[in-house]
């Protein structure tokens, strides 16, 4: 579990530094957050959201209103990579709970 | 683990309740086991004394709640729960038209299999429930006036011990099992299901909170908290409890709370209600 949270994580810090090379346009920002929103939205179905992820979206809709797609793009990025994790959780959780019932 | 469950199928069968077998589902043995884990932890605890939370896993704690209690904080919720209670709605009729035993000292019997709905209904659902069928409106199931009206009935029911049927309903028991895997399911960024706290760790702190023990833990709802600074209904206590661990809590009353709720109150039966509790 840890572990792919981890690779989830790594993965999207690795997004970040690949685009923070070359200044983000609002279409940059406007790609990134329909990624996020996409993977929010299937976290919802899968009745499993984190609340940082919406934190996440929060700050990047606030830098994007400021003009500072950067940082707008990073926090979407980072959104998105935390909802795939949410889902990540409750799909692995599917199989694992049973094994911390007590018996 | 395989032998396990084919043992266990095999002993359901045998006792001929072809519908718990079929389903995999023994909250008879759920039940059994659950008791045997918190009884043997904790072997100085009462039985009934779980029912308190915090109180009967530390005795700092419970020091101070005796002194809280010469004045508890919740009687004004009660005293407002039970005038609420007692005034007819505008077409004349009253919540005890709508419960068994006119609802006085009925608290333990929730939450309740629906077998028209299919559904779990929780003491707050049937609260609303009877609301809108006399054309009232429905109360906020998070908010002062749920807490009140909750409150009043659980205090009419102290002493009376939890008694939750399920009934030998597919449906039924597939309540019951979601109710489970709820509570051992991991969630939120921190990774944690109801069970790593009130499970593995009852009565070791959190912040400045001793956590309670799973067993019992409904018995005292609705719960006045100072942290709050005045009452909380059961949805507002697991919606807090999803968000400690960055997960966003679902609405309140959905059907993975109420199913929670049914899971855990039947680990509970036979235990008393311990309702309105206050807390620190
Ligand atoms: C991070 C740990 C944590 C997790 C996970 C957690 N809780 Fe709690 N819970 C607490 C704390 C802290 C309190 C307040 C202190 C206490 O009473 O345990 C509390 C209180 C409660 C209470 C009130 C107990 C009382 O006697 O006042 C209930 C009921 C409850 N939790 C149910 C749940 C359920 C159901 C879940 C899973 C959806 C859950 N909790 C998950 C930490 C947690």
């Amino acid at each position: 579990m840890h572990r792919n949270l981890i690779k989830l994580a790594v993965a999207a810090s690795c997004l970040t530094l690949a685009t923070a090379a070359v200044a983000a346009s609002a279409d940059d920002y406007k790609a990134a957050a329909a990624k996020a929103e996409a993977a929010i939205k299937a976290a919802h179905a899968a009745r499993n959201e984190w609340t940082t992820t919406a934190d996440e979206m929060k700050a990047a809709k606030k830098a994007a209103d400021a003009g500072n797609f950067d940082e707008a793009v990073k926090h979407a990025h980072e959104a998105e990579a935390l909802a795939n994790a949410s889902i990540a959780q409750a799909k692995e959780q599917e199989k694992l709970w049973p094994d911390a019932v007590i018996r | 683990m395989l032998r396990k469950v084919c043992l266990a199928a095999a002993i359901v069968a045998v006792t001929a309740q072809p519908l718990l077998a079929a389903s995999g589902v023994d909250p008879q043995a759920d039940f059994k086991a659950f008791r045997k884990y918190f009884t043997e932890r904790f072997p100085k605890v009462p039985l009934n004394d779980f029912v308190n939370g915090p109180y009967s896993m530390d005795e700092g704690l419970r020091k101070q709640w005796k002194a809280i209690d010469e004045f508890p904080p919740y009687e004004f919720a009660v005293d407002q729960g039970k005038q609420m209670f007692e005034t007819p709605f505008k077409n004349g009729k009253t919540y005890a038209d709508c419960f068994p035993n006119k609802g006085i000292g009925v608290r333990q019997l929730y939450p309740m299999f629906d077998e028209k709905s299919g559904e779990v209904v929780t003491l707050d659902v049937a609260i609303n429930k009877c609301r809108e069928a006399n054309g009232e409106k429905p109360y906020d199931y998070s908010k002062d006036d749920m807490a009140a009206l909750t409150a009043y009935m659980a205090y009419t029911s102290r002493g009376k011990p939890m008694d939750i049927k399920i009934p030998n309903d597919p449906r039924a028991l597939a309540a019951y099992k979601a109710g489970e895997e709820y509570f051992y399911t991991r969630r939120g960024q921190l990774n944690f299901s109801c069970a790593s706290c009130h499970v593995q760790n009852p009565g070791n702190h959190i912040r400045s909170e001793v956590l309670a023990p799973a067993l019992g833990i409904l018995n005292a709802m609705p719960i006045y908290r100072s942290a709050w600074g005045g009452m909380g209904t059961t949805s507002r206590r697991l919606r807090s409890c999803n968000s400690q661990v960055r997960g966003t809590p679902l609405s309140a009353e959905s059907p993975e709370y109420r199913n929670v709720e049914y899971f855990l109150s039947y680990m509970a039966n036979g235990l008393p209600i311990s309702g309105p509790g206050a807390r620190p």
